[in-house]
């Protein structure tokens, strides 16, 4: 019930209504874009911007730069494991 | 699909998994982890996270299941408001099985109920709109991921003066439900995934009562196998180290204060209930949403006339010690026989984010034999 699907906002359809077209994986979808519009990000600032999906509505942003460091952490634990480098003692102890 | 593909790449779950292992055996106990809402025990299953988790570390499916906590009296208000004269009723697919006392809205629907499953409230208030001489109701049901949509569309409606159109709110609150899980003395709990959407309208911040009054580490998590497995991993290591603290692996969708417009939206348009029955989980303060005095031309529950009753649970079913975390699904004498996904009994058996369900779809019958046997094992020792 909760599930969301990242989509790429392509398309201001009204600015007043505040919809938008948004491109979640190659299906156009008119989303409502009330949820991540405030006096720092107009309406027609969306533009571009990546967002999660959920029941029409936009509710949130991705942080590009979050999603990057994320997988950036899992590679290089993926090359420490490869590398049996990976030790699981906490430095604490 | 960007940010879903690079979430699930082999390579880096095998990593995962690897490293889980390695951490596992520093445990000086068997672990119980809950994922509390019911998109992750959907994907837990759809990716059979479970089999691969060390013996030591045990899944408990949690309560956030919006269409399994629903409880009958509420189910059989819905049908009612649906089966009336010149009732348009709109709802979410996922609630059609979900039984109430004596039949679900897929049978009122069968009796001759005009009953419409729609994607979003938007499209509901669109079938008020195409239709002026019906009244239009929507099944207003979820979490605060929900919530924030369904205020948009009162508002919108209320902006249009639109007035054949009100909504059924069955919203639910998951902060007072983990409160009630935490104090219950049957539970015991190593640590909790949180959810992750639920998280990106609050924000982590929340959640900090679970670390600092109860104990107990907690990590937001994504839904992808690698959000699960990573969020297990950083758990892992919470409970390894002895702390507990809220942590986030969600940060791409996540922040510590939410969703400000989604949080201002939502109390413009609800407030809480004093209290609301949750299926098998009873009665817990200050967990549901209603629609605002402001709002009351949009409420279905003034509109019209509802029987509002109170009805127990199924003699059979163990849903509630399910919820709970308690029990397991294959301990239920009816699971599997009578309880099916077709002829479901329980809630829990309606939604494949339902514990029930999950097992009975996706649960491998080596890994139930397994625990099984485990169990008996147990019981003669
Ligand atoms: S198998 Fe069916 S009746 Fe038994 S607990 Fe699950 S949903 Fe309830």
């Amino acid at each position: 019930m909760c599930l969301g699907i990242p989509g790429k906002i392509i398309e201001i359809t009204d600015v007043k209504q505040k919809l938008a077209v948004v491109n979640v994986g190659g299906v156009k979808r008119q989303v409502n874009i009330a949820c991540i519009v405030d006096e720092q990000h107009s309406v027609e600032s969306c533009v571009g911007d990546w967002v999660l999906v959920h029941v029409g509505f936009a509710m949130n942003r991705i942080n590009e730069k979050e999603a990057m460091e994320t997988l950036q952490l899992l590679e290089e634990l993926a090359e420490a494991v490869a590398m049996d480098s990976y030790i699981a003692i906490p430095n604490d102890s | 699909m960007k940010y879903v593909d690079e979430f699930r790449e082999p390579k880096k779950a095998d990593a995962l998994f690897r490293a889980i292992e390695k951490l596992s055996q520093r445990l000086k106990k068997p672990i119980k982890i809950m994922e509390v809402c019911g998109g992750h025990t959907h994907s837990i299953f759809k990716y059979g996270i479970e089999e691969i988790l060390p013996e030591a570390i045990e899944l408990i499916h949690g309560p956030g299941c919006p269409v399994c906590v629903m409880p009958r009296g509420r189910l059989d208000d819905a049908i009612s408001i649906s089966l009336k004269q010149n009732v348009i009723f709109t709802t979410f697919g996922d609630a059609m099985r979900v039984p109430g006392s004596k039949t679900n809205l897929l049978q009122a629907k069968a009796q001759g109920a005009d009953i419409r499953m729609v994607y979003s409230p938007l499209d509901s208030l669109q079938i008020a709109k195409d239709n002026p001489d019906k009244e239009v109701v929507f099944f207003a049901l979820g979490f605060e991921t929900t919530a924030p949509s369904t205020a948009l569309t009162i508002l919108q409606a209320a902006s249009e003066k639109i007035q054949n159109f009100s909504m059924f709110s069955n919203h639910v609150l998951v902060i007072p439900a983990l409160k009630a899980l935490l104090d219950n003395p049957d539970l015991q709990l190593d640590g909790f995934i949180g959810p992750g959407h639920v998280s990106m309208v609050i924000g982590s911040d929340p959640y900090q009562f679970i670390s600092q009054q109860y104990q107990k580490p907690i990590v937001v998590s994504g839904f992808e196998p690698l959000d699960i497995i990573q969020s297990i991993w950083m758990l892992l290591q919470q409970i390894v180290e002895n702390r507990c603290e809220v942590e986030n692996q969600y940060n791409r969708l996540v922040e510590k204060t939410g969703n400000q417009v989604a949080i201002a939206t939502m109390n413009k348009v609800f407030e809480n209930r004093e209290s609301f029955e949750w299926r098998g989980l009873g009665e817990i303060p200050k967990s549901g949403l209603k629609i605002r005095a402001q709002y009351a031309q949009f409420d279905a529950e003034l509109k019209f006339t509802l029987p509002n009753l109170q009805v127990a649970d199924h003699k059979a079913c163990l849903c509630g010690e399910i919820l709970k975390g308690v029990l397991k699904p294959w301990q239920c004498k009816v699971f599997g026989t009578a309880c099916t996904p077709e002829t479901p009994i329980g809630t829990c058996m309606v939604s494949s984010e339902g514990a029930c369900a999950a097992y009975y779809k996706y649960g491998s019958f080596f890994h139930m034999t397994k625990k099984m046997m485990l169990d008996k094992e147990k019981l003669r020792a």
